[in-house]
């Protein structure tokens, strides 16, 4: 292996881990979902290393980006961004930490006593997972989960919409979920 | 690189989002942590696809990337909606439903 990608997929771990914890231990919420955002970049990156230029952007204009802004935008609106001092949690927090040194436990017991030897990636050819053949992939063999997909955030979006929506009637429609049920039960 | 890196530092990130999800209160980051999970799971996906060289795992990660959007959008606004009427986001005091 040559030192250069080892030393580059290094600096990427690196980060990737790092804002990982930083997003865990960051009091401020508003931090977090910054340090979120490079996690994300970052993995993106991950993902052009491994020959996946689709997924890489998609995961950068996605997740890096709109879902990231709605969640910047729903911790500024809601003025959520400072934790509560108080923590009651004492004992949920002790067997968190537990519940998650024995998961890496568990992934280094995996690692050690595994029968096989690990197995270097190929070189990924040109035209290998380009985005014609994502897209082509996406239309012909998974047409119909495509399709669902689709409907699920046509769901989402008038979901959200529902539930968001301001509960007192706009002047003059008469609209808004109370106000009708206070008519009907008058 | 050998695929045992990718799936280590998967491992790592989602045993970082199991950690938020457990130890912290506020709704907002616990559901950053979901999405940090949800990105473990991916990396793993596309590192396994680009080892095995077969591209339906790239396509299951733009899946799980919609799914995540869709679950965003209305987390978030369940969120507001329970803030608007609890006026205030604690974890602890979504406890209406228990018996």
């Amino acid at each position: 292996m040559a030192l250069g990608t080892l030393i580059v997929f290094a600096v990427l771990g690196l980060v990737v881990a790092g804002s990982a914890i930083g997003m865990l231990v960051s009091r401020n919420a508003i931090y977090a979902a910054l340090f979120l955002v490079l996690n994300f970049i970052t993995v993106g990156v991950l993902y052009l290393i491994l020959g996946a230029p689709f997924i890489s952007f998609a995961q950068v204009a996605i997740y890096a980006g709109s879902i990231m802004v709605l969640f910047v935008f729903v911790i500024m609106l809601l003025g959520a961004e400072q934790l509560p001092v108080q923590e009651p949690l004492r004992g949920q927090r002790w067997i968190g930490l537990l519940a998650g040194v024995l998961f890496l436990l568990e992934a280094g017991a995996f690692f050690y006593l595994r029968t096989s030897a690990p197995r270097w990636a190929a070189e990924i050819g040109f035209g290998f997972e380009s985005p014609v053949v994502v897209g082509r992939m996406l239309i012909e063999k998974y047409l119909l989960p495509f399709e669902i997909t689709g409907f699920l955030l046509l769901i989402a979006v008038v979901g959200a919409i529902f539930l968001a929506r301001l509960d007192t009637p706009v002047k003059g429609t008469g609209l808004g979920r109370h106000a009708q049920i206070g008519e009907r039960k008058e | 690189m050998p695929l045992m890196y990718y799936l280590g530092l998967s491992a790592f990130m989602f045993t970082i989002g199991i950690l938020g999800v457990l130890l912290r209160r506020n709704p907002l980051v616990v559901f950053m942590a979901l999405e940090l999970m949800f990105n473990a799971a991916n990396l793993a996906f596309v590192a396994f696809a680009a080892f095995h060289k077969v591209l339906d795992g790239e396509i299951f990660v733009f899946f799980v990337i919609t799914t995540a959007a869709a679950e965003v959008a209305i987390g978030l606004a369940l969120i507001i909606a329970i803030f608007r009427t609890k006026h205030s986001v604690d974890i602890d005091q979504m406890s209406e439903l228990k018996g």
